[in-house]
């Protein structure tokens, strides 16, 4: 199995504070892979660092064998990682079909070939019948299927999204899973930073739980639902399943 | 489905555009002097709106010293023209070379080092009053006493750009016919998505790959450009130019009024807006003569752009197209949705 991204001894620091701490994965290509961790435990700042958001105060990140070093977020995207934001951020005066077209604007500066892309990244999320609205008419489960159908009109070979199932109601929240599956199938490699474990249990089929900045598991989820280490960092010391 | 739905919207707005512009060749046929050359003074700021209009409504970077541009734009034509004897044809295309170069410069230096927002607002009027006093102090182009083209014999020259009053408003026309188009063919093209995009969400839009620093400057550049054609036309209309009128805080101003009350990032807005506030502004301004009341005008410019900002913040062409869109509907609809275009 190749590793399409590779993440050694990632470590971000702040002023007083180690937000990633010395960190190592690698995603496999075709599959869904979570990070998870309690709140502050570095998800984010870990995904930045990944998305050429923030740059690493050390470490590495490889994509396809090539290091990431500097790299400003747009050329980040166009190495074909793209990513959605933890808060939707639709272009508010641009139609849902105009939001999913900037994305394909990254490949192509033809206007009907985008226009074909966004139609089909709406229907990978189940949005085309929505195509013509105005992005403040969509609910929220909508909105975040956007935010995805964005990131894949870029076509991207890494998705990471950021906490897409954050103030779903279990039943939206489910039809994004299948989103999910449908892309991982398809060949799309998938980064999750998530909070909700059930959903996580669900569709990842690695797991990578972060604690104050450091890796503190790696896994299948039902081994890592099981680590003594996890449990104590989500649900204090002394704990015992 | 829905592509057919765009592309009859399409046709119908390039079909009211070309209406309209048909109904204002038509007044250039008939009517008084004094009209002719208001309306050609309001297709000009037409013209000079929608190149504001391009950086701030659709690239999402507000100048407020376009002055800049139309000066540079007026200087290339008339010191080439008047010392030279050269064609306006191409003190046109080299004051917009020039203008595009310095905004596209101006622009570098600014984002480079994230002077943004508001901040290159500030950074475009100091640009704007550094040049007026440049020119004013120097000589070579009349400093304070400005420029002053030869009176027009009155016969039409293509080449040389002169003739009368009448050929003057079909030149204005022209332009304000182009600037309209051009604008709806920019937004609906490669560079109109990626710009509106950077101008929604700069953050957003770099993570869907735009290059935003690239685009900033590409569309300020071009709205210089476009800015300084049309101060070039502008120094012609008005047969002489000087350094306070031409590059003075008032034409930023007049430049930005177009849009701002018709409608920002709208084809039409800026002709709407212009129609509505240039002939206000004049006619207050008699009013204010014979009233004994300087001043009135700009009063009446205050008033107007508070009560756009605060009863149609997105100004009057929206206004109109939601209103058209509920007329359209039956009655039964018909309040409810006009209701929901007042909120």
């Amino acid at each position: 199995m190749t590793a399409l991204l590779e993440v050694k001894n990632l470590t971000k620091a702040f002023v007083g504070l180690v937000a990633v701490n010395d960190v190592s994965f690698s995603l496999q290509a075709g599959r869904i892979t979570a990070l998870i961790g309690p709140n502050g435990a570095g998800k984010t700042t870990c995904f930045n660092l990944v998305a050429g958001a923030l740059r690493p105060t050390a470490g590495q990140v490889l994509f396809e064998g090539c290091l990431l070093e500097r790299e400003p977020p747009e050329a980040v995207c166009r190495m074909g990682i793209a990513r959605t934001f933890q808060i939707v951020r639709p272009m508010k005066d641009m139609s849902v079909l105009e939001n999913a077209m900037v994305g394909a604007f990254s490949w192509t500066t033809n206007v009907k070939e985008a226009r074909d892309k966004a139609y089909e990244s709406l229907e990978n999320v189940g949005l085309a019948g929505k195509a013509n609205a105005r992005t403040d008419q969509l609910t929220l489960p909508d909105r975040k299927m956007l935010e995805m159908a964005k990131a894949l009109s870029t076509r991207p070979k890494l998705l990471l999204l950021d906490e897409v199932m954050a103030g779903l109601r279990p039943t939206e929240a489910a039809g994004v899973v299948g989103v999910l599956h449908r892309l991982a199938e398809s060949g799309l490699t998938i980064l999750l930073v998530e909070h909700v474990m059930r959903i996580v249990m669900e569709v990842a089929s690695t797991v990578v739980v972060l604690h104050h900045g450091a890796k503190i598991a790696e896994g299948k989820p039902s081994e890592v639902v099981a680590d003594p280490a996890v449990l104590e960092s989500y649900l204090g010391a002394g704990f015992h399943a | 489905m829905q592509r057919t739905s765009d592309q009859a919207s399409d046709t119908k707005r390039w079909g009211a555009g070309a209406l309209v512009f048909a109904a204002l060749a038509m007044v250039g046929g008939m009517s008084n002097a004094y009209v002719i050359s208001l309306l050609t003074i309001v297709l000009l700021f037409t013209f000079l709106g929608q190149s504001w209009n391009l950086m701030l409504g659709i690239g999402g970077q507000l100048s407020i010293g376009h002055a800049l541009f139309v000066g540079i734009g007026a200087y290339a034509v008339a010191i080439l023209n008047i010392k030279y004897g050269v064609t306006p044809w191409i003190g046109l295309l080299l004051g917009a070379v020039i203008a595009g170069f310095v905004g596209a410069v101006l622009a570098w230096l600014s984002f480079r080092f994230e002077v943004r927002g508001i901040y290159f607002a500030l950074l475009t009027i100091a640009a704007a009053e550094f040049a007026r006093i440049m020119f004013g102090g120097w000589d070579y182009v009349g400093g304070m006493q400005g420029l002053f083209y030869q009176a027009p014999s009155g016969t039409m020259d293509l080449g040389m750009l002169r003739g009368d009053a009448r050929f003057y408003y079909f030149v204005a026309l022209a332009l304000a016919a182009i600037g309209v188009a051009g604008t709806e063919l920019i937004s609906r093209s490669y560079w109109g998505y990626v710009w509106r995009a950077m101008r929604d969400d700069d953050e957003a839009a770099r993570a869907l790959g735009v290059r935003t620093f690239r685009h900033k400057v590409l569309v300020v550049s071009i709205s210089a450009a476009t800015a300084a054609i049309g101060g070039g036309v502008l120094g012609l209309v008005q047969g002489a130019i000087f350094p306070d009128s031409i590059m003075g805080m008032a034409i930023s101003v007049d430049v930005l009024i177009g849009p701002v009350v018709g409608g920002l990032g709208t084809a039409f807005g800026p002709l709407v807006g212009s129609m509505a506030a240039i002939p206000l502004h004049h006619a207050m301004g008699a009013l204010g003569d014979s009233l004994g009341l300087p001043g009135l005008n700009s009063v009446a410019y205050g008033a107007v752009l508070i009560l756009v900002v605060w009863f149609l913040p997105d100004g009057i062409w929206p206004a109109i197209v939601r209103l058209y869109g509920a007329i359209q509907l039956p009655a039964r609809g018909r309040i409810s949705q006009l209701r929901k275009a007042e909120e």
